[in-house]
């Protein structure tokens, strides 16, 4: 098998091997600046900047219909942007000749609603990807889809169909299924929003594994406490625009501006 | 409250109010599945009566030639089914699979990317599914030539053929919408959660959204097997030796009595009946199962 890295258009085209080993990983691993989007009239971003470091966990917070999800979405270029950049591992993420494919395999997401294959077996959901994507050994890949599906505490149910599953298991899946592509960044899309309280802590647990082990993150929450305890940076957003940022600890207990001290006052 | 009666209103009046109640259709839904559901909905035991009552039908319209009539049925059961029936099966079967597999690609055209052969298939697919089937019958039977030659070798086209081709076109339009809709019917997150994993779109389309497509798409692939199946006999005005056709043929040589009309024809109708009721009593029965799982 051939070496992905040598076949991959975006490491081999000349024009783009510059700018992609231009970065070092002292370097933000994902740089946005300035980024403008809209939904026909309605500006949902409105000039957004934040950066994020290799290893770092980032979460972004703020009210109902802030733009959360979509910057989240702008950083696999499942959504457009108009204005602005977004840089990931020094690669412009929104250029006309980006090779899509070669940048979700480094930044993996989960969603809200999991959105499993519902034909698949939870291994088969796992094992999917690599095989079919990145062309890997069907055997090879098992050994890792099943090791990972222990590290999210699923052993026994692997070959179980997403819909015998609940939906914390379902979501521990989906975080397997993002894991096996073997990303550097992961997305995580407001990913408790849709679970029960008791199951919101299973998955918490699995993604603050994941942190544990360096692997970076950007998450979209609103486990405030959660995000306090993991967190290495916090965003506040409010109408399109981030308006306040910094470590939990001053976050949460010295915030400036008052639309923050605001929404903290109805969340905690 | 004392039930009063209005003059040429057969419901005794339970309220003084009025309430005027909403309209409902009684009987099968009317959906694309309106035929397989009606023949479905039909119980077995009113199958076993009508077959029973067949001959006595014939008795009442004939009279005493209906002993004769069903005598001359008997002496050509054998070859109706074997040259008759068994040649609307077969004409069915081949529709059924070109059409399948033409719908399929006019299905997939239709929700292309390429907005040219977006329009076309969409276009076509509208043309021959609201096209009357005898129409597109009679154009095949015209526009095709009765013979093509291919290097100099001269193959002759039968009308059974024509009738094929014929037929497989509304089959193929009718496809193509079942495929669009069923493509249409997986939730777009699927789409997502592929594009996320690195899948490209074709992966997506056959790997991730077909296979999930396939169950939903059963069901009303049956029933248009079933109405096909039924459309077949339009063949007999191409000429083509099926069970219409030569049942006219059997009852001319039998010297074309009236009373060989009820049983002949009824033969067929029973032939039928026999070849579809299974096939839509096991579509409803799958269109459940499915329905509840996804």
């Amino acid at each position: 098998m051939t070496d992905p890295a040598l076949t991959d258009p975006a490491l081999t085209d000349p024009a783009l091997t510059d700018r992609a080993t231009a970065w070092t990983p002292d370097q933000p691993i994902v740089a946005i600046k300035d980024v403008h989007k809209s939904f026909g009239d309605l500006e949902v971003l409105k000039g957004v900047s934040l950066e994020v470091r290799k290893g770092e966990v980032v979460c972004i917070i703020g009210p109902s219909g802030s733009g959360k999800s979509t910057l989240i979405r702008c950083i696999n270029a499942l959504t457009d942007i108009q204005g602005g950049s977004i840089t990931v591992e020094g690669q412009e993420v929104h250029a006309k000749n980006l090779d899509k494919l070669a940048l979700r395999k480094k930044v993996g997401m989960v969603f809200q609603q999991y959105n499993l294959f519902p034909h698949k077996t939870a291994l088969q959901n796992v094992m999917m990807a690599p095989i079919k994507v990145l062309k890997e050994d069907r055997s090879e890949v098992e050994g890792r889809a099943r090791a990972l599906l222990r590290k999210v505490r699923l052993e026994g149910k692997e070959d179980s169909y997403p819909g015998e599953l609940s939906g914390g298991q379902q979501q521990r899946v989906a975080i397997a299924r993002s894991l096996a592509m073997r990303p550097d960044i992961m997305l995580f899309d407001e990913v408790t929003a849709a679970l029960d309280p008791e199951t919101v802590k299973e998955v918490l647990v699995t993604i603050k594994d994941l942190a544990r082990e360096g692997m970076t993150c950007i998450l979209v929450t609103h486990e405030m406490g959660f995000a306090r305890e993991i967190a290495d940076h916090i965003y506040f957003t409010d109408r399109g625009v981030i308006v306040e940022h910094g470590p939990p600890a001053t976050f949460f207990d010295q915030a400036s501006d008052p639309r923050t001290r605001e929404f903290l006052s109805q969340i905690l | 409250m004392a039930s009063r009666r209005f003059p040429g209103v057969d419901a005794p009046l339970r309220t003084d109010l009025p309430v005027l109640k909403p309209y409902r259709l009684s009987g099968p839904v009317h959906d694309e599945m309106y035929l397989v559901r009606w023949i479905a909905s039909a119980p077995p035991i009113y199958l076993a009566l009508a077959l029973a009552l067949w001959p006595a039908a014939a008795w009442a319209q004939g009279g005493y030639g209906v002993v004769d009539g069903f005598e001359a049925l008997a002496r050509w059961v054998p070859f109706l089914v074997t040259e008759g029936f068994l040649f609307n099966v077969l004409i069915s079967l081949f529709s059924m699979t070109i059409g399948t597999v033409a719908g399929l690609a006019l299905g997939l055209a239709q929700i292309s990317r390429n907005a040219a052969l977006r329009g076309a298939s969409w276009f076509v697919t509208q043309l021959f599914r609201n096209a009357p089937w005898l129409v597109l019958l009679f154009i095949v039977l015209l526009a095709f030539p009765f013979e093509i030659e291919i290097f100099g070798l001269l193959i002759p086209i039968p009308a059974w053929m024509k009738a094929v081709i014929g037929l497989s076109l509304p089959i193929m339009a009718n496809i193509s919408e079942i495929v669009r809709g069923a493509v249409n019917s997986v939730p777009s997150a699927q789409w997502e959660a592929a594009e996320s994993l690195s899948f490209t779109r074709t992966q997506t389309l056959w790997q991730i959204v077909l296979p999930q497509c396939v169950k939903r798409m059963i069901p009303p692939w049956m029933n248009w097997y079933a109405i096909l199946t039924m459309a077949t006999p339009l063949c007999s005005l191409l000429g083509v030796g099926e069970i219409i056709t030569l049942s006219r043929q059997a009852m001319e040589a039998e010297n074309n009595q009236p009373e060989l009309l009820l049983p002949f024809y009824g033969f067929a109708l029973v032939l039928f009946f026999a070849y579809c009721y299974p096939i839509a009593r096991l579509t409803i029965r799958l269109e459940r199962r499915y329905s509840v799982k996804l």
